[in-house]
């Protein structure tokens, strides 16, 4: 009796702890959601429950005055480019270092990933002089290019490791029956690591997203913007004047992609396991 | 087209494939057998002379070996190279080594880009050239031991074979080292000029100052205040916001394992959600919230609840990082917690039941159990956490862009290291007292990836084909 009078203390107590950090979780979210259907502009009239209730900031979003749709299709040319080809990069270059012995195979990845240990603020400094060189400052292919060569050491890394799980018996067999080299990697090594590979690709569809350093300094004019220095500038400029737009505007975007990550988390966990703490 | 032509023969290649592998495992003494039968020529060919004429002039070595096709190939390439490359990267290391010469018309920062990309084209063209030469040598021994060059179809498979990991490791090098490698050269030679904002181009020319920045940062007092300051800081706000995700995210992936906990898949995906919402969105709306005058947290809970004006939330270096630390808990334990969920459900049964054999209490479990399991588990991605959060730019600078200013230093409050530097740079343009804290920064990290990569076993070297 008492045994069971003291679980049952626990359970409360554990439900009230997870009550607890649901109350905080939903807080700001709700708060969001809320100020981006008040009327006026700034934040110090708005309220969590709006007084007049109005759909204005997402209409005006989608109006011809806003640079809204421009940028969202920006950003998802940017994060498609950089989904795609990361998966291309990296997986070439995890076959090679996970099945090929070659100059440089074995410290060349962690060379790059200690290498990226160094911030990146001067390497913008470099990266924009060498983009204005070859004229490609202000682009989207810009862009792209950098993430596309940032990603690759973590990810080949990732990637490395899962092909290293994959039985050499499978691809010497291939071999023995007269597979080459780009045999085994396209019908052998790619099918089996889906998983990873499609955690590569949605960490790489995501990250540009809502990166906001990089693009807002390779990019100037507001036709090229993407979403996050969009959004970004429209509390930057006068704080208070337009966060309900901005709450609007994130709304929009931060909801599909909760909906893509809940969906996805359990592949991604154990992506990110299988492939990084392969001993 | 290769690779159609190359499937369609894949059988023939297969077969010279393992015969290529039979010959290389052949013993000593077979190898020995195959020498005598070319005896003959065994004077004749000179491996010295092959190195000497691939130094001469990358190219000839092949073309003495009688290896046309290849020989040519080099010749071309170096020609090439002479002749286009040669006076730009001469122009590039001129600049380089004096980073212009008359102000005005000589871009001391162009020409260091310009150097640091000759520098790497120098580096390739060595390797080549490199490569060239023991090539040359290599083959010339060959023939000295009476190997007959094979069909020109063969040595182009032989090439293949060999050349194979580089063609897939090339283009993602080439990316690397225009992101990652030449970047990172730029900036540690930043460190080493006195580029700022009073001697920048195109107007004056930066000159090379050699260690005086690095001597500067620990002997000028208001470099020294603002070092100690924000370096202090940041291994505080490194230590604590990331040890505060991982212990929520354990205590909470404890929890929700708790067999007598139901609704476990709800509870769980509501637990991932800050996750999942763009934290540039949610630092962004955190920020609001904490504002000092009608942030929603001082004026829907602090006052309602205790009273008084509110809590200096921005404007007070002691809230501000208070403030930063929770949202970062707020943001990163779900991560965590998800990571740890899946691990826990790994864990065998018949652990915990032989503790229960041997009269284990809770406390126990937990520590000879579950503690090692999850933490053997996820080791090398908590670490990561760790180094994410020293050089998390994004929560510091759009939480309140490094604020509040704090008198007699020339950094904010709340500012980290990268933050840190940010500012040197697109403020303040103190790009070689940047380029110095970020070498700083990069070292430190690099030191505790380092020591990291080398415990995890990722990286051991494994049989290969």
């Amino acid at each position: 009796m008492n045994q069971k009078k003291k679980s049952r203390i626990e359970v409360t107590a554990m439900y009230l702890v997870l009550l607890v950090v649901a109350v905080v979780i939903f807080y700001p979210l709700i708060w969001t959601v809320g100020i981006s259907f008040n009327q006026g502009n700034s934040l110090y009239s708005s309220s969590i429950i709006p007084e007049n209730f109005s759909l204005d900031h997402y209409k005006w979003l989608f109006s011809a005055e806003s640079d809204y749709l421009i940028w969202y299709k920006n950003s998802l040319i940017v994060s498609g480019a950089t989904a795609v080809g990361s998966v291309i990069f990296t997986s070439l270059v995890a076959y090679a270092f996970s099945r090929y012995q070659f100059v440089g195979r074995k410290n060349g990845l962690y060379i790059f990933l200690l290498l990226q240990m160094f911030p990146v603020m001067m390497a913008m400094v470099a990266l924009y002089i060498f983009l204005n060189m070859i004229g490609l400052l202000d682009t989207l292919t810009g862009l792209i290019l950098i993430y596309l060569g940032g990603q690759i050491p973590f990810n080949a890394w990732l990637v490395k490791g899962y092909f290293d799980t994959i039985p050499r018996e499978l691809d010497q067999a291939a071999r023995i029956d007269g597979a080459g080299h780009l045999r085994v990697f396209w019908s052998i090594m790619l099918p089996l690591a889906k998983p990873i590979l499609a955690v590569v690709a949605l960490f790489n569809f995501m990250m540009p997203l809502f990166d906001f350093l990089l693009p807002s300094i390779v990019l100037s004019s507001a036709d090229n913007y993407t979403l996050a220095v969009g959004l970004y500038n429209f509390i930057n400029d006068q704080f208070a004047n337009n966060f309900t737009r901005f709450a609007a505007g994130s709304i929009l975007v931060a909801v599909p992609i909760a909906a893509i990550y809940l969906y996805l988390q359990r592949y991604l966990i154990s992506g990110l396991t299988a492939g990084g703490t392969k001993g | 087209m290769q690779i159609m032509g190359r499937e369609s023969s894949h059988y023939l290649y297969g077969t010279a494939y393992i015969k290529g592998v039979i010959q290389m495992a052949l013993p000593d003494y077979q190898q020995e057998d195959n020498k005598e039968t070319g005896g003959r020529r065994k004077k004749k060919h000179s491996p010295a002379l092959a190195v000497f004429l691939s130094i001469l002039f990358a190219g000839l070595g092949q073309l003495y070996n009688r290896r046309y096709v290849k020989g040519i190939c080099f010749l071309v390439i170096e020609a090439a190279f002479l002749v286009t490359m040669l006076q730009s990267i001469n122009y590039g290391l001129w600049g380089l080594r004096t980073l212009g010469t008359i102000p005005g018309t000589d871009h001391s920062i162009r020409l260091l880009v310009f150097g640091v990309l000759s520098v790497i084209g120098i580096f390739f063209a060595l390797a080549l050239y490199i490569a060239n030469v023991l090539d040359a040598r290599n083959q010339a021994r060959k023939i000295r031991n009476g190997w007959k060059p094979s069909s020109f179809r063969n040595t182009i498979s032989a090439f293949y074979e060999y050349a194979f990991p580089y063609l897939m490791t090339f283009p993602g090098l080439l990316l690397m080292i225009f992101v990652v490698i030449f970047p990172l050269l730029f900036s540690v030679l930043l460190a080493f000029t006195n580029y700022n904002l009073y001697n920048s181009p195109p107007r004056n020319l930066v000159d090379w100052v050699g260690f005086d920045n690095f001597v500067n940062l620990v002997t000028v007092p208001l470099w020294q205040d603002t070092f100690l300051s924000v370096f202090s800081w940041t291994i505080v706000w490194t230590v604590v916001a990331t040890t505060l995700q991982i212990a929520l995210g354990l205590f909470l992936a404890l929890i929700v394992n708790d067999p007598r906990i139901k609704f476990k898949k709800l509870i769980r995906t509501v637990l991932i959600l800050p996750w999942a919402v763009p934290a540039f969105v949610t630092i962004l709306i955190f920020s609001a919230m904490f504002n000092d005058d009608f942030g929603a947290i001082n004026r829907d809970i602090i006052i309602p609840l205790i009273g008084g004006g509110g809590l200096p939330w921005l404007s007070d270096p002691f809230y501000a990082r208070i403030a930063i630390i929770l949202i970062q808990t707020w943001l990163g334990f779900p991560f965590i917690f998800a990571l740890f969920t899946g691990v826990l459900q790994s864990i065998s049964k018949d652990w915990y039941e032989a503790a229960d054999v041997d009269g284990g209490s809770r406390l126990q479990k937990f520590r000879h159990i579950t503690l090692p399991h999850v933490l053997f588990a996820t080791a090398p991605l908590l670490i990561m956490q760790y180094a994410q959060n020293f050089n998390n730019f994004n929560i510091i600078y759009l939480f309140n862009e490094g604020g509040p200013p704090v008198r007699g230093q020339n950094a904010g409050g709340t500012d980290i290291l990268i933050s840190w530097v940010y500012k040197l740079t697109f403020d303040t343009n103190n790009y070689s007292m940047a380029a110095v804290i970020s070498i700083i920064m990069g070292g430190i990290v690099s030191c505790f990836a380092f020591y990291q990569f080398r415990k995890t076993r990722s990286f051991k070297e494994e049989g290969e084909i």
